[in-house]
């Protein structure tokens, strides 16, 4: 299992999560097993929605860029380029500092804690490790590469 | 590194297996029963309506009363209620002309009415029924077309700072149902047989009104005694 791999794994469990709170958001699904009220208090705050898009579905859209680029990453005539380790970081980035964001006013504007958002937050956190792990890993890689060529 | 054929069956075959644990759990999640449901036609108890003749907003001494029978799922009723009673409401609610009383009458054809009615009276145990029933008006694009409204009305009894453990006792016994069942009969023996329906001094207006003709209607059975 490379880290791309565990990269698309961990997307597509984020994907799953942000489908859940969504689907809870428009209606489709009854209450939220969270084991406190604490989940619908954030999800129905006025902060569940920015710029008029709920949350949850920035969340569902953003995993499911990060699973596509992820994937494509996989394929032989991407495994050792570094773009799509790039792409990874650099999305997964933004969505650590979405993530920041939303933590910051659960805590110190709602004052409420939701467990799929920090589930979430792990997830997204863990995807930005693995891509900047592959970044080096390929940044290295390429380097060795370049030293070999130059000896040849 | 490129991954071996192997390991990339393995990794497909694990997201595979993720895949399938998530849509099933999705799915399950979905296909779960309503919430909540609110039986319609039971048999009226005595103590269902003991006391209670809809819900009241305005001065006791007001000259004029109007009885509203509404559907919280009716686009009319919901126009009504959020276009025109602000209006009302400021016009002459609060100048102490109009007293308003509001009576649930939920039609058949509309699979939400008698919950949101419902959801409004579980409200009104905690003193928030206007609250709610602004709110569920307000929602009505948002909830009419779901497959279960129920989590919806308890955003709104959240929203409106409702205890939720009192909220969801109320709903899952269906505290009201008898009451909202007596409403919708009181209706039927006044002759309401579409909403809104205005009752006001025995005669019954039906269609659609405005806060001009509420206005009008108002002037014409409590004349102003002086100009404003």
């Amino acid at each position: 299992m490379n880290y791309r791999m565990a990269a698309a794994l961990m997307s597509l469990i984020g994907l799953f999560v942000s489908a859940y709170l969504y689907l809870y958001k428009i209606g489709r699904i009854g209450t939220l097993a969270c084991g406190s009220g604490a989940c619908e208090t954030v999800q129905t705050s006025q902060w569940s929605r920015v710029l008029g898009v709920e949350v949850a579905l920035i969340g569902v859209v953003g995993y499911a860029v990060l699973l596509g680029v992820a994937l494509a990453g996989l394929r032989p005539a991407q495994a050792e380029r570094r773009g799509p380790a790039l792409a990874l970081a650099g999305l997964a980035g933004a969505g650590v500092l979405f993530s920041l964001y939303l933590t910051y006013v659960e805590l110190f504007v709602i004052h409420a804690i939701c467990r799929w958002c920090v589930g979430s937050a792990v997830i997204i956190v863990t995807i930005l490790l693995l891509a900047l792990l592959e970044l080096r890993r390929v940044g290295s890689a390429g380097s060795a590469a370049t030293r070999l060529a130059g000896t040849a | 590194m490129a991954a071996s054929p192997v390991g990339m069956k393995r990794f497909y075959g694990l997201l595979a297996a993720i895949a399938v644990i998530g849509v099933g759990l999705l799915g399950y999640q979905l296909a779960k029963p309503a919430t909540v449901s609110i039986p319609a036609n039971v048999v009226v108890q005595p103590n269902d309506t003991a006391g209670f003749h809809g819900y009241v907003k305005g001065a006791e001494s007001a000259p004029v009363e109007i009885t509203e029978y509404a559907d919280y799922q009716c686009p009319f009723c919901q126009t009504f209620a959020t276009l025109q009673m602000p209006t009302i409401e400021e016009r002459l609610i609060k100048t102490g002309r109009l007293r308003w009383r509001y009576r649930d009458f939920p039609l058949q054809q509309h699979p939400f009415s008698r919950l949101a009615a419902h959801s409004a009276a579980c409200a009104d145990d905690q003193g928030k029924f206007w609250e709610q029933h602004e709110k569920i008006y307000e929602g009505q694009p948002e909830w009419a077309a779901v497959r279960d409204a129920g989590p919806i009305f308890r955003r709104y009894a959240q929203a409106n700072g409702l205890d939720l453990a009192k909220y969801d006792a109320c709903m899952s016994a269906g505290k009201y149902a008898g009451r909202i069942q007596a409403s919708y009969d009181e209706g039927v023996r006044v002759g309401v047989s579409s909403t809104p329906t205005l009752l006001v001094g025995g005669r019954l207006y039906q269609g659609r009104f405005d806060s001009d003709a509420i206005t009008r209607l108002v002037d014409s059975l409590a004349p102003r005694t002086s100009a404003r």
